[in-house]
């Protein structure tokens, strides 16, 4: 490469950057729309800022090991959160290994096999958008009249993990169509000119590449559900639960419990509530951590 | 790229936390867990599913926890699905236990009774609405209930405290309670203004007292109400306004409360228990430890204990319940 062309190149890089950041011949138009956008930013960011430092400020210093070793208290000094938080993790074990198989499911026939032509392909199509769009209170009242009373679950916790399961299907389901849509039809056209199955091509070249937006949909439906707590009121979660939850046993989830401690009078019970907060916190950004790692570890360009 | 603006992120999360926690504080007590009773009863086993009020949630918790102590074995749970909503489960057969702020109703009962579910009611505590004026507040000492109507009434339009009596002084009123999920809420405004839920809606609700405590702490002219348990945590920060329900000037106390003078904001507090639930050894032995600790329940959970004769009342239904 000789010296007049690199300059040509730095020039033109220049140009585009000074278009990109707008440092020349920036209209009004394009200056009020930058500021728009960026107080747009801010106004997200310092609301975050500030709940996470009132959080950690008041919480802190009650994340200790008592928190973590003891079931619920009404005296302060040794409450903890224990059967909350188990419950919580166990229901997230519960929603990766059944909600999350159904969702996928159902979005690969969807984006994949299925005749898109056909009426009852869009009646389905149609549904999954609308469901996506209901209170999560609704999804409570039908796992109460159907799971929990209808076919006589009672109010345990895997009724209340299917419920809400059920309530992030929308949300992955439209996630992962999305991703699959991302993969540039050339692949598919590749491996079956190549001679592969619609069903290899599927498992071994789309689903891979689709894996990143996959696994951020998904990573969006679980933190909404992990935080949930009117539909889990709804099908009878408790408030007061001391001993460690099983599948078929009555539960309550950190939320439920933040819930309950911010009402008591004790001050002490607000700091608790506020270091429950930093456990829930911390369960969603390490869920998060998976995600990115996924998406990093599979990310493709084409 | 992402990888590291995350770690970066956790990083200065910590960091923050970090910093945070050098400022101290946290639990003040023995972090020690009560240790079980020496008279354990490990023979009993089971679970009793307790459901209903979240006024008496913080009773039937603490119940729940030191019956645990004695049986160890026994799971006991606590839900808040409301006074309503415990009764519907009740009598839905779901629930061992209801817990209410209010008696059972009618229709409530012809329910149980079409799914023959029979019950004994008892009255477990006292609850006493205390109404709460900022420290600098020196006119409102006692407010009558027809003043209350005129500031709390659904087509209030006081302002100051001058428009509920003229010879207050011309301070802005603000107004602060619980939200209208509240059972705090239903009861005052059914003892205030006639009628369940009827309320001016020009006030700062909130479903957290806390909130109305430092809302009425920093305005002058602020009055407030929320369960007699909350004033007696926040002595130390509002002053308590005496009510007059047409015989004179009553402050909540427990005498006042448990004979229902100070009317009409105070109340019994209900556990209505199954009687095929109390065949299980479990549940009877949770009905007798509750009648035998009713007064340091009570007390320790912020409610105003029984009577002598409330309790006489109580120890015959749950002995009815046993037999």
């Amino acid at each position: 490469m000789n010296g007049a062309n690199r300059t040509a190149t730095a020039a033109a890089q220049r140009s585009v950057r000074d278009a990109l950041t707008g440092r020349q011949h920036r209209s009004i138009t394009a200056t009020v729309f930058m500021v728009f956008i960026m107080a747009s930013t801010a106004v997200g960011l310092i609301a975050l800022a500030v709940l996470l430092f009132t959080v950690l400020q008041d919480g802190l210093p009650y994340l200790d090991p008592v928190l973590f070793e003891n079931g619920p208290s009404m005296d302060p000094n040794i409450a903890g959160a224990r059967p909350a938080i188990m419950a919580s993790i166990l229901m997230a074990v519960v929603l990766v290994a059944t909600a999350l198989p159904v969702a996928i499911g159902t979005a690969v026939y969807l984006e994949e096999f299925a005749p898109k032509d056909r009426w009852w392909i869009r009646l389905i199509e149609l549904n999954i958008q609308n469901l996506a769009a209901i209170p999560s209170i609704i999804f409570g009242i039908l796992g109460l009249a159907f799971l929990v009373r209808g076919i006589g679950l009672g109010p345990v916790l895997l009724a209340g993990a299917l419920i809400l399961g059920l309530q992030m299907l929308p949300t992955v389901i439209i996630a992962t169509r999305e991703a699959l849509r991302a993969v540039p039809d050339t692949v598919r056209q590749g491996g079956m000119a190549l001679g592969a199955t619609r069903l290899q091509v599927v498992r071994r070249e789309v689903l891979p590449a689709a894996i990143p937006g996959i696994a951020t949909g998904s990573i969006l439906g679980l933190s909404r559900a992990i935080g949930e707590t009117a539909p889990l009121l709804m099908v009878g979660a408790a408030t007061f639960v001391s001993f460690n939850p099983g599948l078929l046993t009555q539960y309550t989830v950190l939320p439920i419990l933040i819930y309950q401690w911010i009402r008591l009078p004790q001050e002490a019970f607000q700091g608790l509530a506020a270091a429950a907060i930093i456990v829930l916190l911390a369960i969603l950004i390490s869920m998060n951590g998976v995600a990115i790692w996924m998406r990093n570890r599979f990310e493709r360009k084409w | 790229m992402a990888t590291r603006k995350t770690l970066m992120t956790i990083l200065a999360i910590g960091g923050i936390g970090a910093a945070l926690a050098a400022c101290g504080g946290g639990r003040s007590g023995d972090t020690t867990a009560a240790s079980t009773a020496a008279d354990a009863d490990t023979s009993l086993s089971g679970s009793i599913v307790i459901d209903g009020s979240s006024t008496v949630a913080p009773l039937a918790t603490l119940t729940a926890e030191r019956f645990k102590s004695t049986a160890p074995n026994v799971n006991v749970t606590v839900g808040t699905s409301g006074t309503g909503g415990g009764i519907e489960k009740f009598c839905n057969g779901e629930t061992d236990v209801a817990t209410a702020s209010r008696a059972i109703k009618d229709e409530e009962k012809a329910i149980c009774d079409e799914k023959q579910v029979t019950f004994k009611e008892l009255l477990v505590a006292n609850d006493g609405i205390a109404l709460v004026a900022n420290k600098e507040n020196t006119w409102a000492t006692c407010l009558t209930t027809d003043q209350l109507a005129i500031i709390w009434g659904p087509d209030s339009k006081a302002t100051s405290w001058k428009d509920v009596d003229p010879s207050f002084p011309d301070e802005a009123l603000k107004l602060y309670g619980p939200g209208t999920d509240s059972g705090t809420f239903d009861f005052f405004t059914k003892a205030i203004n006639g009628e369940e839920g009827a309320s001016r809606t020009d006030y700062s609700p909130s479903e957290d007292d806390n909130v109305t405590i430092k809302g009425v702490e920093g305005e002058k002219g602020g009055l407030g109400y929320f369960g007699l348990s909350y004033y007696e945590q926040n002595k130390d920060k509002l002053s308590l306004v005496q009510v007059d329900g047409g015989s004179g000037c009553v402050a909540p106390d427990v005498t006042t409360v448990q004979d229902g003078t100070y009317a009409p904001l105070s109340r019994p507090l209900y556990m209505y228990i199954a009687d095929a639930a109390a065949k299980r050894p479990e549940v009877a032995a949770f009905a007798n430890f509750y009648v035998e600790n009713e007064p340091t329940l009570t007390v320790d959970s912020l409610f105003v204990p029984l009577s002598t004769e409330q309790a006489a009342t109580m120890k015959a239904e749950a002995e009815a319940l046993a037999g």
